[in-house]
């Protein structure tokens, strides 16, 4: 069984009813995902946030899920958006599973595949309010990429969604190398974590850090970071700053 | 088979359980001109023998390629084997498109067969009047199948179909055992040989064959007429001068040879429809 992309014939009507048909704005989101290529495969780390707009609203979110034997699927953006997705990858691997023919479908194939719907979606100005990243290992071949809700898609040792291309990235590329081992990597990813918790309103102290291998995926339980939050320039934020009366002494 | 009263239409059973219009198509496919598909770990191999529909014309085309890691041979109406080769085209360009990946051979054949099947279930169609010979490489090894008109399709370490085929699976049989082990040089070799054994007598020259490769790292081509000459120089040892010392270089096949010299290849194909190669 093959998944068909409907193209469909006409253009786009502007009115109430055509609107209620597509995505205009997300409701409930989760924040950053960071990945990273180690030694061994890929890991993988997000928190478990569902916001409301400002309101943490749900607390217990999975925003990573194993996809097949071989591919491990992030996301960030709109909650339901993502369930859906999940719903179309389950499709394709029911079918490899019902084949049970000894082929499998790789983090390659599932990556291409993703691109493939949200750059369509995007062109039926119906995307899937999504950013994703896609890890894997497959016959040895480590694989990572990201695609986002517009279709852009590239593959790179390390990714990350939303905050964390601006606050995680930078401290990646300083410190990321070819053969981090499982601890390097989790520090690491920690680190991002860290500051992404103490940047991003949205993040919440609940995180998951998952691990793809050849031999599978394992996804952690969900424990939270220790935080320091009695930094000088915390506990009065406002010393020092421009038009403030409060000086730093 | 004799005309009877269950044959007129696909979709109806003869009391003894039979489809007789699928079998009438797979008639068709032991009128085409032969051909062949052997497979070892690494490579596949289809050759074919060309056929002209006179001396005028050139020969035509029976092995397609379908993808870089795919191939097929057709035997029958090769009408209905270019639109196959087509839909093969396709669906192998779209799950590269999808999925950034080749199709497997596994799955490519098996729509293929669905595909085949359709046409046995309706009233309004009828089935193709073709058989193909897919030979393809994918993440599970080298693979050869034999899809029939009927929908059913088979794996094969190595196949012959058209006429005179039998000719060529006896050979076959004899030899299989040591294809999946083969070097790429000798599977070649192997199929030409193989196609020898159809011509039954005519003097094999590369002219009258076409092969193709594909294997680990070799995406599917065509041997050049060159190449093929090479290969046939070192088992023939005097390709057209004395027949009869030609002949002599033969194995046990001399028998049949003797047997066979009663309708030498080119006349005996007059009698074959036009449509059909």
């Amino acid at each position: 069984m093959t998944f068909t992309i409907q193209i469909e014939n006409g253009t786009e009507v502007r009115n109430a009813e055509a609107d209620s048909q597509r995505t205009l704005y997300p409701y409930v989101t989760g924040t950053s995902v960071v990945a990273i290529k180690y030694k061994d495969g890929i890991l993988m780390a997000s928190d478990m946030g569902g916001s409301y707009g400002s309101t943490l609203r749900y607390k217990n979110v999975e925003r990573m899920k194993a996809i097949g034997k071989h591919s491990l699927l992030g996301a960030s953006g709109e909650i339901s958006d993502f369930q859906e997705i999940l719903r179309y990858l389950d499709e394709l691997t029911l079918n490899d599973n019902m084949w049970d023919d000894g082929n499998s479908l790789g983090p390659k194939e599932v990556h291409n595949y993703l691109t493939r719907v949200m750059y369509n979606r995007r062109n039926k100005f119906n995307p899937l309010w999504n950013t994703l990243v896609l890890g894997g290992v497959k016959n040895g071949e480590k694989y990572l990429g990201m695609v986002s809700m517009i279709g852009v898609s590239f593959e790179d040792n390390h990714v990350a969604t939303g905050f964390g291309n601006h606050l995680a990235r930078p401290i990646l590329r300083d410190e990321w190398r070819e053969d981090l081992s499982f601890e390097e990597g989790v520090k690491l990813l920690e680190k991002c974590m860290r500051v992404l918790l103490y940047r991003d309103r949205s993040a919440i102290n609940k995180l998951q850090i998952a691990k793809m291998t050849e031999e599978g995926v394992t996804v952690s339980e969900p424990y939270s970071l220790k935080t320091f939050w009695e930094f000088k320039a915390f506990t009065n934020p406002t010393v020092g700053a421009e038009g403030s009366w409060l000086y730093d002494n | 088979m004799f005309r009877n009263q269950y044959d007129t239409d696909v979709t109806t059973w003869s009391p003894t359980g039979r489809l007789f219009q699928v079998e009438y198509a797979m008639e068709a496919v032991k009128q085409g001109s032969a051909a062949i598909g052997l497979r070892s770990r690494s490579h596949v191999v289809l050759a074919c023998v060309n056929k002209a529909q006179s001396e005028l014309s050139s020969h035509q085309r029976k092995i397609f390629k379908v993808d870089d890691h795919i191939g097929v041979a057709i035997a029958g109406l090769t009408a209905d084997g270019r639109v196959l080769s087509r839909y093969m085209r396709s669906e192998s360009i779209n799950h590269s498109f999808t999925y950034e990946s080749p199709l497997s051979v596994g799955r490519l054949v098996v729509r293929l067969a669905d595909k085949a099947q359709v046409c046995t279930q309706r009233s309004w169609k009828r089935p193709y009047g073709v058989g193909l010979l897919v030979g393809g490489l994918d993440e599970s090894g080298a693979h050869l199948y034999y899809n029939c008109p009927s929908g059913n399709y088979f794996e094969y370490q190595a196949f012959a179909i058209g006429s005179r085929s039998q000719a060529a699976k006896t050979y076959l049989e004899r030899r299989y055992e040591s294809f999946q082990e083969s070097s790429r040089e000798d599977l070649i070799k192997d199929a030409i040989m193989a196609i020898r054994e159809t011509l039954q007598g005519e003097t094999l020259k590369s002219s009258l064959c076409t092969v193709s490769v594909l294997g680990v790292e070799e995406p599917f081509h065509f041997l050049d007429q060159e190449s093929i000459q090479k290969v046939i120089d070192t088992f023939e040892k005097v390709p057209e001068e004395e027949e009869d010392a030609g002949e002599g270089e033969a194995e046990p096949e001399a028998a049949l040879v003797a047997a066979g010299t009663g309708e030498q290849g080119g006349s005996g194909d007059q009698d074959v429809a036009p449509m059909e190669m």
